[in-house]
């Protein structure tokens, strides 16, 4: 889809979740609220493409669920307090997700070695393509 | 007459929550983090206000997109812990107190606020982590809590000066209310930290100190901070300490800081505290 600029849209690698983004993901972001409810969570472990099928989303979408893009789903609208419900349902940490969706091939490791030495640096991650 | 007696300011990261419910504040990565702490439990012993307003935000869990409010005012007696997908957190319910609940909603409406009215609702750990985090594990919460949910989730958030307005009209209702109670009011959420897109893990802890010496000294500073500054600066979900400032509109001008840190990291979060009292 293609997005009408915003001011924030040169932060680099962050998906504000605007009107456009929720116009954008509102089925995918239902499907993962659904997953609030463990007769959901049950239909889902059983036959998640079935499962998916109920939900008016694109096939681009279901795809990004079944194969956990987690950066995908952010790209495809999705809110990252709705994907997290996939990641809770696999268990998965917030720091394996934060890696996954670095796009570096960072590990879950890594991820909470940069937290503890202090983060990910705000210097050079304020626009893109600009030094600040 | 009621009255306000302090602002609590705290983040409320889930992990704080989850090392709480399953005993590992002594474990290495938690123990500095829980002994500071201590300090924010005994003053609040001290002076056990009656009722805590919080002000924080729900994450998809009470609420979904289908209906999006900006700030909602929980009227229930009793609210139960919302199921985050590891079941609900095993801590007592939340008392709620319904009374002073409905005057707040009355008198800030007739103050130009159209706060949305909420009678049925769970309370996720947006709620549930600052109480732990100032009263730790008791059998039951020592205080009568009015959730006050901030839509801070779904862009366009309310803006700092609203907040900061907000405030100033949530202690005008206290202060209207006839019953001789102590209030506390709490901010909640942030500081920096951005849990999606590449850019996850971002710290700036150079904004959170200013962000700090700013909400206590010079607020309407803080509430001129614009949207894309709060995301470009803080990270996504560091937009959240935009809350802090209807805490901070309660207050007096003039307060004092009496107890303030910053922690880096728990979890993904710069976690913050401070605590504004009022002396007058």
């Amino acid at each position: 889809m293609e997005r009408e600029q915003r001011e924030f849209d040169d932060i680099p690698g962050t998906y504000v979740f605007d009107g456009q983004r929720n116009r954008q993901g509102y089925h995918l972001n239902m499907f993962c609220k659904s997953l609030d409810s463990e007769a959901n969570r049950e239909q889902f472990r059983t036959d998640p493409e079935a499962y998916l099928q109920k939900f008016p989303m694109t096939e681009e979408q279901r795809s990004a669920v079944l194969e956990r893009d987690f950066l995908g789903m952010l790209d495809l609208g999705g809110n990252i307090y709705y994907t997290w419900k996939i990641a809770a349902f696999d268990r998965v940490s917030m720091q394996a997700a934060g890696a996954a969706m670095s796009g570096t091939g960072m590990t879950e490791q890594e991820f909470r070695e940069m937290m503890i030495n202090g983060g990910r640096p705000i210097k050079g991650n304020r626009y893109v393509g600009k030094e600040d | 007459m009621a009255k306000i007696i302090a602002g609590i300011g705290t983040s409320h990261v889930p992990a704080i929550g989850a090392a709480v419910d399953n005993g590992k504040t002594r474990e290495p990565y938690w123990q500095p983090l829980f002994d500071k702490f201590e300090p924010a439990r005994h003053w609040i012993e001290e002076v056990k206000p009656d009722v805590c307003i919080i002000v924080y935000n729900d994450h998809a869990h009470a609420f979904d997109l289908s209906s999006i409010a900006a700030f909602s005012i929980g009227t229930c007696e009793n609210f139960k812990s919302s199921d985050e997908g590891y079941g609900p957190r095993p801590i007592p319910d939340v008392e709620g107190d319904p009374r002073l609940a409905w005057h707040l909603v009355e008198s800030l409406v007739m103050d130009d606020f159209d706060i949305t009215i909420v009678n049925d609702m769970t309370v996720d750990h947006g709620l549930t982590v600052p109480l732990s985090i100032m009263y730790d594990q008791p059998d039951a919460w020592p205080c009568q809590v009015i959730p006050l949910a901030v839509n801070v989730v779904q862009y366009p958030q309310p803006k700092g000066t609203r907040c900061h307005a907000l405030g100033k009209a949530i202690r005008k209702a206290v202060e209207s209310y006839d019953r001789n109670i102590k209030v506390a009011i709490f901010g909640t959420g942030g500081l920096s930290h951005q849990l999606q897109g590449e850019r996850a893990g971002v710290i700036n802890e150079e904004f959170d100190e200013q962000f700090l010496d700013d909400l206590a000294a010079n607020p309407d500073k803080v509430a001129q901070i614009s949207h894309a500054e709060w995301l470009r600066e803080t990270g996504s979900e560091g937009i959240e300490a935009v809350m802090w400032l209807i805490m901070r509109g309660a207050l007096d001008d003039e307060v004092e800081e009496v107890y303030r840190f910053t922690h880096c990291p728990a979890s993904n979060t710069n976690y913050g505290m401070t605590i504004l009292q009022n002396n007058s």
